[in-house]
């Protein structure tokens, strides 16, 4: 408890410190953003709640790591940093086609069955993607140490490594590219005519059994590609996808579907929350805060439905 | 009716005989019994009243916690006991020890039924997805949050009273406490479901809007439906609390992709919303799993993960769903053939 | 005979489109009332408001002079106001007479009570009602393989086993074989008469509303067009004009 308190006195003390926690907050928020904006596309387009999103993350991280590990390019002369950035592009092709087999194997069954049944069927493919990796990677913790530099602000009080600006960048880039992507290209308007309404799409001869299976090797690339991203400056381990899955829906339970702006404020917002919850309860109840606010966003939202008497559902 | 009595005369013959015919399989017949303890209590409201859990675990683990709370604060401090560091060794005569297992347990159970009562009409008002996530959710931030608490030994865990007992006679004992809990539970939803209590479950499962529309006391008979399911869950919690002497938050007591999935993948596999489905499905998954998971060494947590893809892919009504199908029959179902007038 | 059902100035909107605009109308105990109107004049959402399906913009609803707009759609049940669904609602995967029997008004049992099984005497009042609505010789058959006329009717008989005081019916002859509309409405009546349960019925066909109501409403694009006897009804220029399309 003193514990708690002198941490939260230091916010008021040190106003600098809000700042490092909000930019840091921001920082990984952005990533949060992705894989819920994933998430939502697939939710929305076969009201399917994948909840092997996170597995889909950290398969992204492994897959640049191991890029990295292997030292293929290194081997022809590329740097470490260079591979790294690479990294992100082949994560997505890789987890574009992962997630390609897997829309073929299971999703495909699942789409037209009861909601808990697709809940169930990825809790499953979690467990089995969490502990393949677990079976070639090892439980340890795995991060890129990349030597790009730090930026300091304000004393030292603030320190940006560069890494988490390219990795932001890079996030933003891949949000851009996506959002274009759904806007102008002729995948994308059927993707976001699937999901106003499947059956009209059917009709208007959109072969939506190509744009599921599209969706979803998408939503696996935006996923993966995160992933690769998050390895750059952040940690992964085979069974932290579960805390990203539950972020995922935090986001989008907060922000609902169909509705890009308020994901990404929403990715955000809870990156700075986790944040400060870290800062002033200690590291470990990261997790711990990570689905706390999860319950916190269902109740909140349930309050609202009460109001207009309905159930979240 | 009388050839049913005799069926269950010889069950619970074969279940008192059990552990003394076999006696190297006592601990396996024990797990076997924890199984269907938790997958009946999960049917209670997965498959009778249609809410999807995916955090009963959650009242295993807090039923784990408080039975050892009940079974050490009894006769020492808690926190002193947990305390990693301590020098003095704490020892437990006979009697306290079974005065902390008789208290212990059905304390465990109150307890984790009062939670279910207090958190049920918060969690009841989510729906469907929402509430499989919720529960899950729940259990997970429970595990999180219990091991950053000292007092209970934090991520450590917490190592239970020695029993009194020789090895030997120690696991018969457990088998029986787990047996006669399921034997108990199973009686009780015999019952419970022909009653007006279980007709009203399953109409909300059915139809909530409609069951609402009639005025059915939708919000109560979910919160107690929830709370006598924790409490059995927690009993179970806690006798293996006594069985596994040491424990610890995140892989034992609120083990969710552990027992915390196996409860919802043996409901599946024997049939969701009957009496005898979760019992056959715990069977036939405990024995599926005891027999295989030798042979794939590494690769059981991967072919878990595989298991309950299919099942839920291609066998998701599970064996009585199955045989409800094809022999409808049996289970009192009358459709009109004659082709509907009118 | 007095109000048992009085409605006051309730409006409800959706987003921008005012289904309901400060509707006043009563319904008397014991009597048959009418609700008609052209398809989309706010008939079913008036009735949503008054069963509690959502919270109204103002006005008020009494029942029985009690306050119900503020309630819930389990509570306002309780009271004893209930009501079918114009898309049909039965448990489908029961048979008939378990249906009727988790029919039961569960607002008078104790909690005890609902630990009990159901006596015999539920049964032979179950099996009464579904002889009443005609369902007998179908009583054991699962209720979702019954046609949709006959689903309708068991519907019927689930709401009066519930014991209403009210009993709102949403066009309870919709989709109801031509032939077997006499039979329904003579069902009705009896309902009406024999368990004096106060009926209020929107309904399309004009013929089988007129026969039945003592007092009807007319409702067109969310507000009160007019009410009175059937005969007034009939011969009302503006209710003639809604259903004719004319402004």
């Amino acid at each position: 408890m003193d514990q708690i308190l002198f941490n939260i006195g230091l916010l008021i003390e040190y106003p600098m410190v809000n700042l490092k926690i909000v930019i840091d907050g921001v920082m990984i928020g952005a990533l949060f953003a992705l894989a819920a904006y994933g998430l939502a596309l697939v939710w929305g387009v076969m009201n399917v709640k994948n909840l092997a999103q996170g597995d889909f993350v950290i398969a992204g991280g492994y897959t640049s790591w191991f890029l990295v590990k292997t030292g293929w390019l290194q081997s022809i002369g590329i740097s470490s940093n260079i591979v790294a950035l690479i990294g992100v592009p082949v994560a997505f092709g890789v987890m574009a086609a992962i997630g390609w087999v897997i829309y073929k194997l299971i999703i495909t069954r699942v789409i037209e069955r009861d909601l808990f049944t697709s809940l169930l069927a990825t809790f499953g493919l979690a467990i089995m993607m969490a502990q393949i990796m677990n079976l070639l990677f090892g439980s340890d913790t795995q991060s890129l140490k990349l030597d790009y530099e730090t930026l300091y602000f304000a004393d030292g009080l603030i320190d940006v490594p560069i890494a988490k600006l390219i990795g932001v960048c890079m996030a933003a880039g891949l949000a851009l590219a996506v959002i274009l992507f759904m806007k102008n290209s002729r995948m994308g308007q059927a993707i976001r005519a699937t999901s106003q309404d499947s059956r009209a799409a059917r009709v208007m001869g959109i072969d939506t059994e190509k744009v599921y299976a599209f969706t979803f090797s998408l939503n696996a690339a935006i996923c993966g590609a995160a992933g690769a991203i998050i390895v750059m400056v952040w940690l992964i381990q085979p069974f932290y996808g579960i805390t990203y899955s539950v972020r995922a829906f935090v986001v989008v339970t907060a922000a609902g579907l169909g509705n890009l702006p308020g994901v990404i404020a929403a990715g955000l917002g809870i990156g700075a929350a986790e944040q400060y919850g870290g800062h002033i309860f200690g590291i470990g109840y990261q997790q711990a805060i990570a689905v706390t606010l999860l319950l916190i966003v269902l109740f909140f939202r349930l309050l609202q439905q009460r109001r207009k008497r309905q159930a979240l559902n | 009716m009388t050839k049913n009595t005799l069926l269950y005369a010889v069950l619970v013959a074969a279940t008192v005989a059990a552990p003394f015919l076999f006696p190297s399989y006592t601990a396996f017949l024990a797990t076997l019994w924890l199984f269907i303890i938790v997958a009946l209590t999960w049917d209670m409201t997965g498959g009778q009243m249609g809410y999807n859990s995916l955090g009963n675990i959650f009242f295993y683990g807090t039923g784990m916690y408080t039975g050892a709370v009940i079974a050490i604060g009894l006769y020492f401090p808690v926190g002193e006991w947990t305390d990693a560091s301590r020098s003095e060794v704490f020892s437990v005569t006979a009697s306290q020890y079974y005065t902390g297992m008789i208290i212990g347990i059905p304390g465990a159970g109150l307890f984790c039924g009062l939670c279910a009562f207090i958190i049920g009409p918060l969690f009841f008002g989510l729906r469907g997805p929402y509430f499989a996530i919720g529960t899950l959710g729940l259990a997970i931030a429970a595990g999180e949050i219990v091991s950053n608490i000292e007092w209970l030994g934090g991520g450590q865990g917490i190592s239970m009273p020695h029993s009194p007992l020789h090895p030997d006679f120690e696991k018969v004992l457990i088998y029986f406490l787990y047996a006669g809990l399921g034997v108990v539970l199973f009686g009780f939803l015999r019952w419970f479901y022909s009653t007006r209590f279980g007709a009203a479950i399953n109409a909300i499962r059915d139809d909530e809007e409609k069951a609402e529309a009639m005025g059915i006391h939708t919000l109560r008979y979910k919160t107690i439906t929830w709370a006598i399911s924790a409490v059995f869950v927690g009993m179970a919690g806690a006798i293996s609390a006594f069985q596994l002497i040491h424990f610890e938050p995140l892989e034992t007591a609120y083990q969710t992709i552990n027992l915390g999935i196996f409860m919802v993948v043996c409901v599946l596999l024997g049939g969701k919303g009957t009496l005898w489905g979760p019992v056959i499905g715990a069977v036939l998954f405990h024995v599926f799993k005891e027999v295989t998971w030798n042979y794939i060494l590494g690769g059981q947590w991967v072919a878990l993960g595989l298991l309950i893809v299919i099942i839920v892919v291609f066998f998701q009504d599970g064996l009585m769903g199955y045989l409800k199908h094809v022999r409808p029959g049996w289970f009192g179902i009358k459709v009109d053939t004659k082709g509907a007038t009118s | 005979m007095s109000a048992i059902i009085d409605v006051s100035g309730v409006s409800k909107s959706f987003g921008g489109v005012k289904a309901n605009t400060d509707i006043s109308m009563t319904v008397e105990e014991g009597g048959i009332t009418g609700l008609i109107g052209p398809n989309g004049s706010g008939k079913t959402t008036l009735f949503n408001s008054i069963v509690g399906y959502h919270p109204v913009d103002g006005g008020s609803i009494r029942f029985e002079g009690q306050e119900i707009s503020k309630m819930l759609v389990p509570e306002i049940a309780r009271l004893g106001l209930l009501r079918t669904f114009q898309q049909t609602r039965i448990y489908g995967e029961m048979n008939c007479v378990e249906n009727m029997l988790i029919s039961l008004p569960h607002r008078k049992l104790s909690i005890w009570d609902a630990f009990r099984r159901n006596t015999s005497e539920d049964r032979e009042r179950a099996e009464h009602l579904l002889d009443f609505v005609g369902l007998f010789e179908k009583r054991w058959l699962q209720a979702s393989s019954l046609s949709f006329g006959q689903q309708k009717l068991l519907e019927f008989a689930m709401a009066l086993m519930n014991e209403p005081t009210v009993l709102l019916l949403d066009e309870p002859t919709a989709g109801i074989n031509p032939t077997l509309i006499n039979g329904l409405i003579d069902r009705l009546r009896r309902a009406n008469t024999e368990f004096s349960i106060t009926l209020f019925i929107i309904e399309h066909n004009m013929r089988v509303i007129m026969n039945m109501a003592d007092t009807i409403y007319c409702l067109a694009h969310g507000q009160m067009l007019a009410s009175g006897k059937p005969e007034e009804i009939q011969d009302d220029q503006r209710v003639i004009d809604a259903y004719l399309g004319a402004h």
